[in-house]
């Protein structure tokens, strides 16, 4: 629902002992209207702290992030995150929980109502309503997450490494209803992984990530028609080609460090 | 394409609740017979049952082994009729209701103002650094050491024994409160803003439900040192109060007295943790089995 342009993003983060340390290093990129696109790299090449620049959680240090021309400053209901530990409110139920942002944007009650009745049945949870966060399965605690976010109307849905804490089974199911969803509704969505996998099964482009300093070192475009197979021949070898690519780049880079360190 | 049909069934199971719940009816048993479920709450209480019942053989058989063990340790039937005698000259009810009543207002004015004061500490760092030196400084005074200015501050009354109890009660109240701002979940204050909240908003949706185990500890130790500052707040110029009780059983060498008004302090000490503990689970239905 609305087009991101990232132009030339660093961040350099403090340590406790206040050595600077560049997470991002020069990264842009450009995300269509109703796109999927994923961002993949190992852990520590920055993907994270991009989100949270992306969600307004963060500042760069440098360069500038905008929604349809809108620099990013500050959250809102706009760029909606999704987390990988849900970050439901543990004191409200499935109910309160999504509507939560409704509330906050002051809608009438009735369509309040509407909103909430249409989220919970899409994500396939009626009948959990006036459960509480603790007494959901890891699958529904995110299933609430993606409702929550999705019912304020967010032009951007940010979600930040959402199917990494459930077992490889729910996984796989979220990611299929996650897919359902996403082709009914068409958000635009910025979803972060790190696995390569997931991001090839669920996304238009994927962008690639390098880590030291993190920086964004290649953007594929995934041309098969969904619902994807991964077992499919194509798809196995470009996954395999991303993952030999990947190791390279890390790899290469991590014994050109342990050689500089030796020198 | 086995594969998924496998995991179809697997996460659907956890999702189609009609079922589930005619399954779950079917083998819950019927709730238990009322007298049943009466027996289970107060069964808990058979130690302190006990520990009463040993104290009675204690102090009645053992006054062969020593004879001024009625005196040194009444027994608890001692105390019954003591406790009748006070009764019917109508003082025991007003020791008790004024003790309660002094407690009650001093937790309630230190709750009323150490709640705020430690959220408002735990949340903006900036006001911890400048407030924290002085709560640190006045903490360890002992509530004791405060009777004489007390004294000449408010006088003779109820006030000045309500302000003993306060500061005994104030600072487990704002500590227990810092601490449960503190631990605010970051993520869950990202989500409400990302969700459209905010600032202000945050304090009722977030940081106050998410204090509030740590704010009902501080206010069950408040209260429970609040009652154990109540004879030092009696001591030494209260007209009436259970801590008054003790200290005037003391001068009149009555040592049933004392004991009873330890053993009602205890009881009624109990039984307000009790109320704590049930306005907690109606309060917080989300921390139930958490």
């Amino acid at each position: 629902m609305a087009r991101v342009d990232v132009a030339h993003i660093s961040k350099v983060h403090m340590s406790v002992k206040g050595e600077p340390l560049v997470a991002l290093h020069d990264v842009s990129f450009h995300v269509e209207n109703n796109e999927f696109f994923s961002i993949v790299g190992p852990s520590g090449c920055g993907k994270t702290t991009l989100l949270n620049i992306l969600a307004g959680f963060e500042k760069p240090t440098r360069g500038e992030a905008r929604v349809d021309g809108e620099v990013i400053r500050r959250p809102g209901w706009k760029r909606a995150v999704v987390f990988q530990e849900y970050a439901l409110f543990p004191w409200y139920t499935v109910i309160e929980n999504v509507r939560y942002g409704l509330r906050r944007k002051r809608l009438p009650e009735a369509e309040q109502r509407r909103l909430i009745r249409h989220y919970i049945e899409l994500v396939g949870l009626d009948g959990f309503e006036t459960r509480y966060p603790g007494e959901l399965s890891g699958g529904m605690r995110q299933r609430v997450s993606i409702a929550r976010a999705l019912a304020v109307n967010p032009l951007i849905l940010l979600m930040d490494e959402p199917f990494a804490s459930l077992d490889i089974q729910t996984r796989e199911y979220m990611q299929d209803e996650l897919l359902k969803i996403w082709q009914r509704e068409r958000p635009t969505v910025i979803f972060v992984t790190h696995s390569i996998d997931e991001a090839i099964k669920l996304s238009d482009r994927v962008a690639i990530m390098t880590p030291r300093p993190g920086s964004v070192a290649e953007i594929k475009t995934v041309e098969f028609a969904r619902p994807r197979d991964l077992t499919d021949p194509a798809m196995v070898r470009l996954a395999a080609d991303v993952k030999r690519w990947l190791r390279r780049q890390v790899f290469d880079r991590s014994t050109n460090t342990i050689d500089a360190t030796a020198h | 394409m086995t594969g998924v049909a496998l995991n179809h069934r697997t996460s659907s199971s956890d999702e189609t609740l009609a079922p589930e719940a005619l399954l779950a009816a079917a083998m819950v048993p019927p709730r238990r017979k009322r007298w049943r479920r009466a027996f289970a709450k107060i069964s808990r209480y058979w130690l302190l049952a006990a520990f009463i019942i040993v104290w009675e053989l204690v102090s009645t058989f053992g006054q062969s082994v020593n004879p001024q063990l009625d005196v040194m340790l009444p027994p608890p039937t001692a105390l019954f009729s003591a406790a009748q005698d006070l009764w019917a000259r109508g003082v025991l009810i007003m020791h008790i209701v004024d003790s309660l009543r002094r407690v009650l207002v001093a937790v309630g004015v230190a709750a009323a103002l150490g709640v705020p004061l430690g959220l408002a500490m735990g949340w903006f760092e900036g006001f911890h650094r400048v407030v924290d030196p002085v709560i640190e400084f006045i903490r360890p005074i002992p509530p004791l050491a405060w009777i004489p200015l007390s004294i000449l501050w408010f006088g003779i009354g109820d006030a000045q024994i309500e302000y003993i109890i306060f500061l005994a009660a104030f600072f487990p109240i704002v500590l227990n409160s810092m601490a449960g701002a503190r631990d605010t979940d970051r993520y869950l204050v990202r989500a409400g803003l990302s969700l459209g909240a905010r600032p202000h908003d945050l304090v009722f949706t977030v940081l106050l439900p998410g204090a509030m185990p740590n704010i009902f500890t501080g206010l069950r130790i408040g209260l429970g040192i609040g009652w154990m500052a109540l004879v030092a707040g009696e001591l030494v110029a209260a007209p009436s109060g259970l801590g008054y009780l003790i200290n005037n059983a003391r001068t009149i060498f009555r040592s049933d007295y004392i004991l009873l008004g330890m053993v009602l302090i205890g009881a009624l000490g109990l039984t307000l943790d009790r109320l704590m503990r049930h306005l907690m689970r109606i309060v917080m239905p989300w921390h139930r089995g958490l």
